[in-house]
């Protein structure tokens, strides 16, 4: 039925099948349109935020796809800027990724703000000390740089490349994508800055204050790594996901090994300066607050096992399987490395967000704790819905790994 | 001391609060709620999402009968000076999206600009005191209950999913300017501009006025040597004092070291 959409050469299941396919995610997305409609109607108290929580599920999810998406402007960096050829194999799947989790965080954003028809006076009222005023510009101007990147990927469909005007729009666009991926790579490095940042410069919160670099708190610079060295990551979990669902082979293991050897260097070295950073912290931070290493360690179920999981598990660990290249070339280690790598980062987010909110601060405050409702789980699900069906759609219909036909002749 | 600088002079308006005066009665959170048009629900027992410009906050000496000893910590808005690294803005003003907060250098008021601010509660997850509250629900004050009735028509009612906190009444400021302008004065008086907590406190615990002025009382019990400060080791420079002789009170105001606190009586309390 769809047939003359699909790529050329390509195999792909039929309509039937991939309706049924869309239903679950369309289930999400609807639970998700009526937690947000919800929450729009009847305001913020259909959640389980508080003045304790502030920040909650919807920012953890945010900061958490953010990082994810960071594949995209830095696979981006490296295929245009440093000229790693054999990343144009998955560049079009990094550019998906990042567009879904920069869309998905901003649609979350504006449902978790308590005035949403006043989000423009972020832009208009700017406050230029404000960390989250940084990472508002920037990551509406790099959703826009996503929108631009996407846009030749979708006049590659087949039906669209028939037309002349849009062909020659989507050729001319590819040939100046360097320019796009310059602009991303720097809006980009700002943003996942200035969102480590948003926490780093919380002063009156010693778990999360940090020192820095002039205005910079070191917060600004780790998030940017973590982001750098989870985001390739994810983007290979997911093209992965989308070769077992598919059973087919789509992007050359080079480009996988290539992404696969540039995180572990990355983490590795955020390892190295997020444990030093944890050092300066304990030795620096806590005592001129007046607390010792403990006191943030012992408030409900957050004890040590925090650190040992962000830095051990989900951190040296993966570091040490993506640096072997024996092992990382084995599928199996591979795939639990990166999930090690993307789970340490969406933790490390969730102990900067949750946590921090969670330490009482006044020696006679007390400990809260926080469950988000139904309707949070369906607005922070949703972008997973929405994220499966625009990239399932962008596989079905649109010539995203440009080796498939390759691969595919080969294996068969 | 009062500063001639720029276009005229600077207060430093600041509080004191006796907590061995303190009896925990609860007035000034009644007072400031009514005052300030505080919004109610007909339930508000879930205190996390409550809006209690100024909170009591009940403290003890963790000490077992008969030794027990019960203060209290009233907590309105800090007012702060700095955000704790040197920057010039309290905490909550820096982070500020859309400057909806400022903190007034002619008064030393930290103000919210209820119609600017977006809601995004980054204020709240930045102020290590919880004096700010974010409104959950429409605005609601119930009809034939009398709570429409005493709604004070200088204050603005908040629209939810806007945040709010303790202004130090400042519309009583503007009030009280109004006056000496029409009386032709350019200075108000030390008890013309006082907070509703201040007013309504039934055993004055609370001392209210200019610290920049060596005449007020709130300056110089704010130099009292059982003077202190919430939180003082995250310099935030907050401008509500408190007055304590008990050594386990004082402590509870702050995050120590061991061996870093220091006792003002030569017999601990």
């Amino acid at each position: 039925m769809d047939s003359p959409l699909l790529p050329e050469g390509a195999k792909r299941c039929s309509p039937t099948v991939f309706f049924f396919w869309t239903l679950p995610w369309l289930a999400l997305l609807a639970w998700g349109g009526l937690s947000a409609f919800l929450c729009l109607y009847k305001a913020l108290n259909q959640t389980n935020m508080s003045n304790v929580f502030a920040f909650a599920l919807w920012i953890v999810f945010d900061l958490g796809v953010i990082a994810l998406g960071a594949g995209a402007f830095f696979t981006g960096f490296l295929t245009y800027i440093i000229g790693r050829k054999e990343l144009k194999d998955i560049i079009n799947a990094a550019v998906i990724i990042g567009f879904i989790c920069y869309t998905g965080a901003l649609a979350m954003l504006g449902i978790d703000i308590g005035q949403p028809l006043r989000g423009w006076f972020i832009f208009w009222h700017a406050n230029i000390h404000s960390m989250l005023v940084e990472v508002s510009f920037c990551i509406t101007c790099y959703a826009m740089v996503l929108a631009i990147e996407f846009l030749p990927i979708i006049l590659e469909n087949r039906e669209l490349d028939k037309i002349k005007e849009l062909r020659l729009l989507g050729h001319n666009m590819h040939e100046i994508m360097a320019v796009f991926a310059a602009t991303g790579t720097f809006l980009s490095f700002f943003h996942q800055g200035s969102l480590g940042g948003m926490f780093g410069v919380m002063y009156g919160r010693p778990f999360a204050a940090r020192g820095g670099f002039y205005i910079w708190p070191w917060t600004f610079f780790l998030f940017i790594l973590s982001a750098i060295a989870a985001g390739p990551c994810f983007t290979i979990l997911c093209t992965k996901l989308t070769e077992f669902i598919s059973r087919k082979k789509l992007v050359p293991e080079q480009a996988i090994q290539s992404l696969a050897k540039i995180a572990a260097w990355l983490l590795s070295l955020y390892m190295i300066l997020k444990i030093a950073d944890t050092l300066g912290w304990l030795y620096g931070v806590v005592p001129d607050a007046g607390q010792k290493f403990m006191d943030f360690y012992r408030e409900g179920p957050y004890g040590v096992w925090l650190l040992v999981v962000e830095i051990i598990i989900c951190g040296i660990i993966p570091a040490i399987i993506l640096m072997i290249p024996k092992v990382r070339q084995q599928q199996g280690w591979l795939i639990f490395a990166c999930l090690l790598n993307c789970t340490g980062i969406i933790f490390n987010r969730f102990v900067f967000i949750i946590v921090t909110l969670a330490i009482p601060v006044m020696p006679f405050d007390r400990f809260w704790g926080y469950l988000p409702t139904w309707q949070e789980w369906g607005v922070a699900l949703a972008v997973i819905g929405y994220g499966v069906l625009l990239f399932s759609a962008a596989y079905r219909y649109l010539p995203v790994f440009p080796k498939e036909r390759e691969l595919n002749a080969v294996a068969e | 001391m009062e500063k001639e600088h720029g276009r005229g002079k600077h207060y430093k308006y600041g509080m004191v609060i006796d907590l061995d005066k303190c009896t925990g009665c609860g007035t000034c959170m009644t007072a400031c709620a009514a005052e300030n048009n505080v919004s109610v629900r007909s339930d508000e027992s879930d205190k996390e999402r409550s809006i209690t410009w100024m909170q009591l906050y009940k403290i003890t000496n963790g000490k077992e009968f008969p030794e027990t000893e019960v203060s209290y910590f009233p907590r309105p808005c800090m007012h702060c000076d700095e955000d704790g690294r040197g920057g010039h803005h309290p905490s909550c003003v820096s982070v500020c999206v859309a400057t909806a907060t400022k903190l007034d250098h002619y008064t030393g008021i930290v103000s919210q600009v209820y119609t600017r601010c977006i809601g995004c509660r980054y204020c709240q997850a930045a102020c290590p005191y919880h004096a700010r509250y974010f409104n959950w629900w429409d605005g609601y004050f119930p009809k034939g209950k009398g709570l429409d009735r005493y709604l004070t028509p200088e204050v603005s009612p908040r629209m939810r999913g806007v945040v709010e906190k303790c202004s130090f009444c400042h519309h009583r400021l503007m009030r009280a300017k109004n006056q000496a302008y029409a009386e032709g004065r350019r200075e108000i008086e030390e008890d013309e501009y006082i907070t509703a907590c201040t007013e309504a406190c039934p055993v004055q615990a609370i001392t209210f006025g200019d610290l920049n002025n060596p005449e007020h009382k709130v300056s110089q019990l704010s130099k009292s040597r059982n003077a202190f400060r919430l939180l003082e080791h995250l310099n935030t420079k907050p401008k509500v004092f408190y007055l304590s002789t008990k050594d386990w009170v004082r402590k509870l105001a702050d995050n120590y070291l061991p061996d870093q606190f220091k006792s003002i009586n030569k017999t601990t309390g």
